[in-house]
């Protein structure tokens, strides 16, 4: 029995970690908020594999599984980096590989980065706005809210009934706005339909809930790498950090905010990993362990970031340490694909409680 | 990631649910430490390997090598099927690996044999009214007199002191030296002349508590484990082991299914209260923090299994956790009952035998006892995170 990472996916993650490290300084993180690029750290990735991660070695990848994305996704959350992962390297990779009809080619592509693939669920999950997607004839109408991902070169789009297609960015039946949030480490856009072809992928729905489950254990992960750095950046400014002659981190009321933060932290990091190990080897308890997951790290990470926020005092709440990115980054990992009372819900409706 | 312990463990599970199939009836029911069925039961244990497993066979133990799995594997069974699993105690608990660790060839001769049969109990006088948190500030006095030590003094908290054949006592037995260097463990016998017992009754009504009172209480000079002065390296080695059994993830597991049962059955108003989607919310939340905890568990198991994994920081975090949680679960029962959750004792209205109050209390109790969890935020702030001690207030002069 071994409940923890092999030694290669140590080794994946210090990698991500050092290229991250080198490449995902705050100033960079800034330059994207203010309207920069991510093709570079996208093709940083790609050199790296991830793209490929998910993909079967048959298209072209490297054929691993969903506890091997997440540690990247912890990562991609620790340093807060831009970039397409949630829905190209992972919920796409997957749908499509499971996806009845070929999409060989597309997979090849999203492999080596040079396809993005973007999301746009929101619609099947609790849709807002009264926005809705109909698909008729493989014409695709209506809208998409908060798809995520702007820069993709296709859309992964859920319709109110679970059916999936993708459909092409460049068609002329499709436009899309950016959608300004307070997360500015990735951006969202607003998708019309006006009569663009969309090609199936599934009118399965347990195909749908299972893409659903693995992106809600990414956004966890994420969060979890985003909350673990908030709390290391908490810890080390109250070493710094003097007044009343003794550094802050001495005072039993900041020690125990930290110390509440490490509690709740730390045990997510075993649900996290499990919960993306239950995605292929225990689907017995993979839906409910996803659901939990998500909305579990949601609260843990509401929790952390706001503390942490407050261990820096007036500093916390200024533009000039950037701490406000990881603030709103977990946020805005709480309400994408399901906020937490919505998951719990479904986590309920599985235990045949509804 | 692999959770499959092996075959060989999957044999040893099929024994002990045979074992547990075959035997189940001779179990007691109750908690009547004294009583020759429990004692016939523990007996039964010891010889199958299902308790004491790994106390060598010269002490009265089964004599197994350490494994931890196996032990997982027993005590998962026996929760799982209900049956009790065997006495309990802190002097099995406690004592027992302590004497095996640090005790005199003679001291282990002596007392494990009896105490893991179940005819020597024990209690524990460590707390004092002024040394709680703070217990290395005790102030219970051994003075030695010849070939024996005189202790005067008061102890708090002794758990099952009115039943207790013998005490493991931490004293003062060296005044002069600093407070961690200046303590003693001692064992003396509960019939001691000068031994005094007040019971101290607790918010769940129940007397398990003691304060005892020491006036020249007399005790040969070697019943005293490890080296004059030690006193505190001994404790501190039995804390450990105490602070890992006060919260288990599983019985937390078994309690939020019966909690789901009883929001299933219960009703307010003719609508049942697991159809209310406020409390099916915050049943949902707990359940999740409960699947944290279990996975957290796994974690620290597997670090003790594969040398090289870090889980030190889940380890320490779990008697915080673990009781808050508990606490909050059972709090949760109480609320979806409304005035019904209040009932008590012989109240005809009682639910799951009032399981739900009382186990409410206790874990109150336990965030308080065992470290508070205001301590373990210092241990885990100070050894987790490492961040500074507080500064030092020096002691005002008398």
């Amino acid at each position: 029995m071994r409940f923890g990472l092999s030694e290669e996916q140590t080794l994946l993650k210090d990698n991500v970690n050092r290229f991250l490290e080198d490449n995902m300084p705050l100033d960079k993180v800034r330059e994207y908020a203010d309207g920069g690029s991510d093709a570079s750290i996208w093709q940083g990735l790609s050199d790296l594999g991830i793209p490929a991660l998910l993909i079967p070695e048959e298209f072209g990848g490297v054929g691993l599984k969903p506890l091997d994305a997440a540690i990247v996704a912890e990562s991609l959350g620790h340093h807060i980096a831009p970039g397409p992962f949630l829905g190209s390297a992972v919920m796409a990779p997957f749908a499509l590989s499971n996806s009845p009809d070929g999409f060989a080619e597309v997979l090849s592509a999203i492999a080596t980065g040079e396809h993005r693939v973007g999301v746009a669920f929101g619609e099947a999950i609790a849709r807002r706005n009264q926005a809705s997607v109909n698909v008729k004839d493989g014409k695709i109408e209506g809208t998409s809210l908060f798809a995520f991902d702007a820069d993709a070169d296709s859309y992964l789009v859920a319709d109110q009934s679970k059916n999936m297609f993708l459909v092409s960015a460049d068609d002329d039946g499709l436009s899309r706005s950016n959608l300004t949030t307070v997360d500015r480490t990735r951006r969202t856009v607003e998708l019309t339909y006006s009569g663009a072809s969309a090609k199936p992928v599934s009118t399965d729905s347990s195909l749908f809930d299972r893409t659903l489950d693995i992106g809600r254990v990414m956004l966890a992960a994420d969060t979890l790498g985003a909350a673990q750095s908030m709390l290391d950046q908490a810890v080390e400014y109250a070493k710094q950090r003097e007044q009343f002659n003794r550094p802050i981190a001495s005072f039993q009321a900041v020690k125990h905010m930290c110390a509440e933060m490490a509690a709740s932290l730390e045990p997510c990091r075993a649900m996290v990993w499990f919960a993306a190990h239950a995605l292929s080897d225990v689907p017995e308890e993979a839906r409910l362990t996803a659901c939990h997951t998500k909305a579990h790290l949601a609260e843990v990470g509401q929790f952390v970031s706001r503390t942490a926020t407050e261990v820096h005092g007036g500093m916390g709440f200024t533009d000039l340490l950037g701490l406000h990115y990881w603030f709103k980054r977990i946020g805005a990992n709480r309400q994408w694909l399901g906020a937490p009372e919505f998951v719990r819900s479904e986590a309920a409706i599985l235990q045949g409680v509804d | 990631m692999d959770l499959s312990f092996g075959p060989e463990y999957d044999d040893f599970r099929s024994d002990v649910v045979n074992f547990l199939n075959n035997n189940s009836d001779k179990a007691p029911k109750g908690g009547d430490l004294r009583g020759e069925q429990a004692k016939d039961w523990q007996k039964l244990l010891i010889e199958n390997g299902y308790t004491c497993r790994t106390i060598p066979k010269e002490y009265g133990g089964f004599g197994a090598e350490p494994d931890i799995i196996k032990s997982r594997i027993i005590g998962e069974e026996f929760s799982k099927s209900r049956v009790n699993p065997g006495l309990g105690g802190q002097g099995i608990s406690m004592l027992v690996p302590t004497l095996l660790e640090m005790g005199t060839e003679e001291q282990k001769q002596k007392f494990i044999r009896p105490t893991i049969h179940g005819d020597m109990i024990w209690c524990q006088g460590y707390s004092e009214p002024g040394a709680g948190s703070d217990l290395a500030s005790l102030t219970t006095a051994a003075v030695l007199d010849g070939d024996e030590w005189v202790v005067n003094g008061q102890k708090i908290w002794t758990s099952t002191a009115h039943l207790a054949d013998w005490i493991f006592c931490l004293v003062r037995s060296e005044p002069e030296a600093p407070k961690h260097k200046g303590i003693s463990f001692l064992l003396f016998e509960m019939t001691t002349p000068g031994i005094e017992i007040r019971p101290l009754v607790d918010m769940t009504g129940v007397a398990n508590f003691n304060e005892t009172f020491f006036t020249d209480v007399r005790v040969p000079k070697n019943q005293i484990v490890g080296e004059r002065g030690q006193g505190w390296q001994v404790a501190n080695a039995i804390l450990g082991h105490e602070r890992d059994t006060l919260a288990p993830p599983n019985t937390a597991q078994t309690r939020i299914n019966a909690l789901v049962e009883l929001m299933k059955t219960e009703t307010a108003g003719g609508e049942r209260l697991i159809d209310n989607p406020i409390y099916k919310d915050r049943l949902m939340k707990i359940q999740g923090r409960v699947l944290a905890m279990k996975y957290n568990d796994m974690r620290v198991l597997s670090s003790r299994l594969n040398p090289g994994q870090d889980a030190s920081l889940s380890r320490m975090i779990t008697k915080l956790q673990g009781t808050e949680l508990r606490h909050e679960l059972e709090g949760l029962a109480i609320d979806i009952m409304g005035e019904v959750g209040l009932s008590y004792d012989d109240n005809p209205h009682l639910r799951g035998a009032g399981s739900w109050q009382r186990e409410y209390m206790y874990y109150l109790g336990l965030i308080i006892g065992g470290g508070t969890s205001q301590i373990q935020k210092n241990i885990i702030s100070e050894r987790g995170l490492g961040m500074p001690r507080e500064p030092k207030i020096e002691k005002k002069a008398v």
